[in-house]
């Protein structure tokens, strides 16, 4: 198609101008942009309000959409499961059985370990969710994987609070507005979570970093030979102070040279709810983040993006509710 | 009795008779399509890999592409900053690449005034591919090769949306110009 003509440059100066005049404030603004890019290369927090805001306006609609998604998604699971609902009840019963009696035992376990706890003079963590909310949207046409919660700073969510839904770790807070969060997913490559072996005896202690495909790169912390097996599960270790120990974070897959490809456990799209959880050892985060301070000589580690801030190099020492 | 042919005042956006453009709608439309086609990746919940498409930047080709001259070339500064407030994109990104976008294709329009439109989805899917993988680099997520290997299916993915976005948005430009009841 060839253009109107209207907009063939002539012989008169004066559209030859307007045009010109075009070319050059097109490029002061992909100059504009290319400067605040930069910008928030290097500071990523500064644009954050700007966000945040703009996210509060849309969370209505997002969160309208998430009901309906999982209200949906709820009828075609109830569909299937009278499809299946004899085998399934079988199958359910003797679960139930084995449920019950691994609970009991469970029960033992818990009083044995408060018994444990009382002569040690440890005390009970607090673990009442801040907010429980629905995943309302996230980032899906971005490389980067974050995820938006229908709660924010009117709910009491802070920055670096950790995020989960009934199976295991979502993720953690990273900007808040007043009616949403923004949330790095664990499947993030940016985002990193100190893990353990929910195997107590094997006492694996590992880093788990998002693989860029929805799976986690685990990487273990003591070399040598990779003592992994596909089907271990790994729990959060509480190291660095964010997160509850023991919740479960991914199933290993794969295991490689250095540790071991693993799957999520609670998948943020197939989740309905998820909770808001206090950050496990405020004390920790804070003394974590003043030594890096120290460290750089400047305070990147305030910056919600930068993962080198939230977990020291070193293994922090395992916080005391963690075995 | 011999009449008039009905559709004889009428012109493809209906009649003319006591009808008007609303310079409103018409100057409304594109603009919020292309700012819906921003927002609209958010609703869609993926953890695992990006594949949908930047709708936002396709609608906004397309518009380009079904009206030259619709869109003021500095149209990609604002454009730009609302796609970068909800793509999860540092800010800025967006910025630059809607705007070099746009003077891309003044300088391809100046160069090839006609074109077919198989041309102009040759030069949509480089502009796509180029899109993407400038996002993805400035986006501050590790590149591995993985990553770039799960790219591949948000970029055919939205090669492949385009004709049909532009069909769509070629019904919207209908839309658009409809003459609505005026009674003067």
């Amino acid at each position: 198609m060839a253009p109107p003509a209207s907009r063939r440059s002539s012989y008169s100066k004066r559209a030859q101008l307007s045009v010109f005049t075009g070319y050059v404030v097109a490029g002061i603004g992909a100059v504009l942009g290319a400067i605040l890019l930069i910008l928030s290369i290097w500071r990523p927090d500064l644009p954050g309000n700007l966000r945040a805001s703009a996210n509060d306006v849309t969370t209505p609609a997002t969160s309208a959409a998430a009901e309906v998604r999982t209200g949906s998604k709820g009828f075609l699971e109830s569909v299937q499961g009278y499809l299946r609902a004899g085998a399934q009840n079988a199958e359910l019963k003797r679960e139930m059985e084995l449920a019950r009696i691994r609970l009991a035992e469970a029960d033992a376990v818990r009083l044995e370990n408060r018994r444990l706890r009382a002569l040690m003079n440890l005390q009970e963590t607090d673990s009442a969710p801040v907010a429980v909310t629905r995943m309302v949207g996230s980032t899906s046409s971005s490389a980067r994987r974050f995820g938006y919660i229908g709660a924010g700073s009117s709910d009491g969510v802070t920055i670096g609070m950790p995020v989960r839904t009934a199976r295991g770790v979502v993720g953690r807070v990273l900007e808040v507005g007043l009616s949403n969060s923004r949330i790095l997913l664990i499947t993030d490559s940016q985002s990193v979570l100190p893990i353990r072996l929910s195997d107590e005896r094997r006492n694996i202690v590992a880093f788990a970093s998002g693989n860029g495909d929805g799976r986690l790169r685990v990487r273990l912390i003591n070399l040598g030979i990779n003592p992994l097996e596909p089907g271990d599960l790994f729990v959060t270790s509480g190291a660095g102070g964010y997160y509850q120990p023991s919740v479960a974070v991914a199933l290993v897959e794969e295991v490689i040279d250095d540790g071991a490809i693993a799957r999520v456990v609670s998948d943020p799209a197939a989740s309905d709810f998820v909770a808001v959880m206090p950050i496990f050892q405020p004390e920790a985060v804070r003394a974590a983040r003043t030594a890096d301070d120290q460290r750089l000589g400047e305070d990147e580690g305030n910056s919600p993006d930068n993962p080198a801030g939230e977990v020291p190099a070193e293994p922090a020492p395992m916080p005391d509710g963690a075995e | 009795m011999e009449r008039y042919n009905p559709r004889a005042r009428a012109d493809q956006y209906g009649s003319r008779l006591h009808r008007e453009h609303s310079t409103i709608v018409a100057n409304i439309v594109p603009w919020a399509s292309i700012m819906l086609g921003s927002i609209l990746p958010l609703f869609v919940i993926t953890a695992a890999i990006p594949w949908m498409p930047p709708l936002g930047y396709l609608t906004m080709i397309a518009w380009r592409i079904v009206r030259p001259g619709l869109l003021p070339m500095w149209a990609g500064f604002p454009l730009g900053l609302f796609d970068d407030l909800f793509s999860g994109q540092p800010l800025g990104s967006g910025i630059l690449l809607f705007s070099l976008t746009l003077i891309a294709f003044e300088v391809i329009e100046a160069r090839f005034p006609w074109r077919s439109f198989a041309q102009d989805w040759f030069t949509t899917g480089l502009c796509i591919i180029v899109y993407i993988l400038f996002a993805m680099i400035v986006s501050g997520a590790k590149i591995t090769g993985t990553l770039l290997f799960v790219m591949v299916p948000q970029i055919v993915l939205a090669i492949l949306l385009f004709p049909l976005l532009a069909r769509f948005i070629s019904h919207l430009d209908r839309f658009r110009l409809v003459r609505w009841r005026s009674v003067r």
